[in-house]
């Protein structure tokens, strides 16, 4: 076998990256080891089917995928720091662009997002756990080593270098011949089968398994926007999946889709990506929306203002979502009737949008209001989202855009919908959240400073872009000369990244502080919360709920407060639980390999590969696994437990 | 389990019920998946550079036999759920084995059809067309296969426990699948076959 192509040259970075990665292996290796915790990874982590244990490990990967995300995004700034740098070439700082783009938006924001997804809601509705919990862990290791396929690429072959809308055809087999953009066709490809399953679960489990009593108009506002996300899901990632089938067989069988001879049309690669990629971003945007709605409600004291106009503008977003896809390409000339069109349904989006920001304004006048960290996120999230949606407008206008399109005015623009509407986000549903799942709270001083270090330098990284943008430096230029004068700008932008990354390592601290020295929390409801997934103790136990709460409210366990009425009339009764179970982790593994095989065309072992999938399919579908009970007696001895006291 | 006897065997447990929504849900998404191919088709029907036209290509005859097979097995897998509902496990088994053997059928005169193609020298990669028409069938065809082989699997664990909640429950969904894929194929049939032959 010819073991060059498995070979990164010439890259002292490399070195150094695949160096730090044997060195973390070795060091996980011997970690576990030692302190014999194989055991408890495999039964309590590896094999788990229980929503909260998915939901953290979904965050924790996200969190990894932020930081591999942040170090090149650092390294961008770095190269582009001053004019005429040598730190990166052109190869490498194609690759590097190509990668933060795909990790960010795939393999951290959705993630993060679909993590949170899966901790809070079935506690929001009042349900023991998702509709199919192995389906899930299915999904979860569909994504992790989807994620991991692309992660090695750097390392192994050589990552993808055409853009994370990898247009072709810089992204044929012709003008990018490594192995690159074979991952980007097979990562992604695993790892969005995974959150179709994710899709399919989350409608069901939402539509289907809510408490008695909480019809759709009662359901809590994120649980809302996490169906529509689901409902944008079924019906957007589909394409994906075939956009990357297709590429995956126009770069390892020839076939003509996207060429630029035989007969192909390389513009039908850039509208599937899109009439995805748009929708996507509503994906990451949505939730995160809803978890702004929690939060402003928790912390002003008061009930959302316009539930209904929230919900109906949610539902309008995701419609117009899928009729704004060409936007992307104003310039590529189809034609004044078209771009439009188009102009005119990327325009309406800012109405429903604005609808929204002025329905958080009017939660929050009058309010209560108290200064938490996650507050702290969602009132900057706010304005600078504002700019981000302004900016917006402006790049919608198509014939405007012909001025701005694929300059540093347009990254200038999406990070400022995208750091504040999905990364401000999970960070303040990260921190609302996390005493829900560990049973303390993240302390508030250093939490603070790590936002005030994110809010300053976001602006100080991406406000200078716009400017760069309109003085004429397009995007994803590896290095300019001293003449242009766009010098002193990215100087500024790469002060404001390093500030950023300050920023990062105070939040991580802080998980760290918090972890030793915070105080436990006792009764589950830290911040005197509304919806029901603070009806439960912190931390959760497996059933989530010993009796399935009644509600007759939007906000449940705030009336069940203030009127003094109980939530639960039943009696404990015995709980079925799922059984672990770990053939969703031997699936993802089989999964990684029959990529990798694909990637680098071995097809020999790529068909075995695709045979032991059908067979741990078949093995799955023989299995009778009717779960498990926990007593009415055990429930109530924990229950004791957990109010802490004595059984 | 709580089992409701008001409702059919596959629809008993609240796990049943949500299986089968949820697979409804998960067709769903097989629709755009199908709607892409068949817009990629569209776009790139007119697209022959040097290789055949459909008109060229096409020919009716193998097309009916699978058309008739597909619509056949369709019709007999709707008896096996009926045969399942009255609680008859042999005539379920007999119909559920006629509806694959249908389905092995068509997926052999495809394979055919492919290996004539490519001998006239029509490969997947010959022209735009020939890629999309190629895939556009491919998955069909891949989909048929891999219902083939679950069904297989349906059919075993029908025989070893008998019509169970949870035999009854994927049998029940192994049908809407199975009928869903000849929805797919009524569109291929019409604007693939019938719309490349005139």
């Amino acid at each position: 076998m010819d073991l060059e192509k498995f070979k990164v040259h010439g890259e002292p970075l490399i070195y150094g990256a695949m160096i730090s990665i044997a060195l973390a292996t070795i060091g996980i290796i011997v970690g576990l080891t030692y302190f014999k915790k194989w055991g408890y990874l495999w039964r309590e982590w590896l094999t788990t089917v229980d929503h909260k244990r998915i939901g953290v490990m979904y965050i924790i990967a996200a969190l990894l995928m932020l930081f591999r995300g942040g170090v090149d995004a650092l390294m961008m700034r770095l190269q582009t720091a001053a004019p005429e740098m040598k730190f990166l070439d052109a190869q490498h700082y194609n690759e590097v662009f190509t990668t933060h783009g795909l990790i960010m938006i795939l393999f951290m924001a959705m993630p993060f997002i679909i993590g949170l997804m899966n901790v809070i809601i079935p506690l929001q509705i009042g349900a023991r756990d998702v509709a199919f919990p192995r389906l899930n862990a299915i999904s979860f290791w569909l994504f992790f080593m989807g994620a991991m396929l692309l992660n090695i690429s750097f390392v192994v072959g050589g990552s993808p270098d055409a853009g994370w809308s990898a247009y072709f055809p810089l992204a044929s087999i012709e003008f990018s011949p490594t192995v690159g953009n074979n991952y980007y066709s097979l990562a992604l490809q695993i790892s969005g089968i995974g959150t179709l399953m994710t899709g399919v679960n989350f409608i069901v489990t939402i539509l289907k398994m809510r408490a008695p009593g909480m019809t759709l108009m009662k359901m809590p506002m994120f649980t809302w926007s996490v169906l529509i996300t689901n409902i944008i899901i079924v019906f957007a990632f589909p394409v994906l999946t075939v956009a990357l089938a297709l590429m995956m067989f126009d770069r390892l069988f020839g076939s003509q889709f996207f060429t630029m001879a035989n007969g192909g049309m390389d513009m039908l690669w850039a509208n599937l990506f899109w009439v995805w990629g748009h929708p996507e971003v509503y994906i990451v945007i949505l939730p995160a929306f809803g978890i702004y709605s929690e939060i402003i409600a928790t912390f002003s004291k008061k009930n959302l203002y316009g539930y209904t106009s929230m919900v109906f503008s949610m539902v309008i977003i995701s419609l117009l979502s899928f009729l704004v896809w060409a936007h992307h390409f104003y310039t590529m000339g189809q034609g004044v009737m078209v771009n439009s069109f188009f102009s005119i349904t990327t325009m309406a989006i800012a109405v429903p949008t604005g609808v929204k920001i002025f329905n958080w304004l009017f939660t929050l006048r009058k309010g209560r209001i108290s200064f938490t960290t996650p507050m702290l996120y969602t009132l900057a999230f706010i304005p600078i989202f504002t700019i981000g949606g302004v900016t917006g407008v402006m790049l919608a206008m198509a014939s405007a855009d012909y001025q701005y399109h694929n300059t540093m005015f347009l990254v200038a623009h999406f990070h400022y919908v995208l750091i504040p509407g999905a990364v401000f986000a999970v960070i303040a549903g990260f921190h609302y959240w996390f005493p829900k799942v560990f049973g303390f709270r993240l302390n508030d001083r250093i939490g603070k400073h790590a936002f005030w270090w994110i809010a300053i330098s976001f602006n100080v990284t991406f406000f200078p872009m716009f400017f760069l943008g309109l003085m004429g430096m397009t995007r994803r230029m590896y290095t300019y000369s001293e003449e242009s004068g766009f010098g002193p700008l990215n100087m500024l932008s790469f002060a404001g990244a390093l500030g950023l990354a300050i920023g990062f390592v105070i939040l991580v601290y802080n998980i760290y502080w918090s972890t030793r020295y915070a105080p436990r929390d006792t009764n589950g409801d830290p911040w005197d919360g509304r919806t029901l997934e603070w009806a439960t103790h912190s931390p959760i136990p497996a059933y989530n709920f010993a009796v399935i709460p009644k509600v007759n409210s939007r906000d449940p366990y705030w009336e069940s407060k203030q009127k003094n009425t109980p939530l639960y009339e039943d009696k404990i009764t015995k709980i079925h639980l799922p059984n672990n179970t770990g053939k969703p982790f031997i699936l993802g593994v089989i999964f990684f390999f029959l990529g990798f095989f694909l990637v680098f065309s071995m097809w020999i072992p790529a068909i075995v590969a695709g045979v032991g999938i059908i067979i741990m399919l078949a093995v799955m579908s023989f299995e009778r696994d009717h779960g498990f009970y926990i007593s009415a007696e055990e429930v109530a001895a924990t229950e004791k437990k957990l109010r802490g006291e004595t059984v | 389990m709580k089992i409701d006897a008001s409702k059919p065997l596959e629809y008993s447990t609240e796990e049943n019920s949500n299986k089968i929504f949820g697979f409804w849900v998960f067709l769903g998404a097989e629709i755009p998946l199908f709607a892409t191919l068949f817009t990629v088709y569209f776009v790139m029907v007119n697209r022959f550079a040097d290789g055949p036209s459909g008109a060229e290509l096409f020919e009716i005859g193998p097309v009916l036999w699978e058309t008739l097979l597909l619509l056949t097995s369709s019709f007999t897998i709707g008896l096996a759920v009926h045969a399942m509902r009255l609680g008859n496990k042999k005539a379920t088994l007999v119909f559920m084995g006629i509806t694959l053997l249908m389905g092995l059928a068509f997926v052999g005169i495809e394979i055919d059809e492919f290996f004539t193609y490519v001998h006239e020298g029509a490969t997947l990669q010959t022209s735009g067309f020939l890629s999309s028409l190629f895939v556009l069938l491919g998955t069909h065809g891949a989909h048929v296969s891999f219902g083939f082989l679950w069904g297989v699997a349906i059919m075993i664990q029908l025989w070893r426990e008998g019509i169970s909640p949870a035999t009854a429950n994927k049998t029940f969904i192994f049908s809407l699948f199975w009928h869903f894929l000849d929805v797919v194929w009524i569109f291929i049939f019409s604007f693939v076959y019938l719309k490349g032959l005139m």
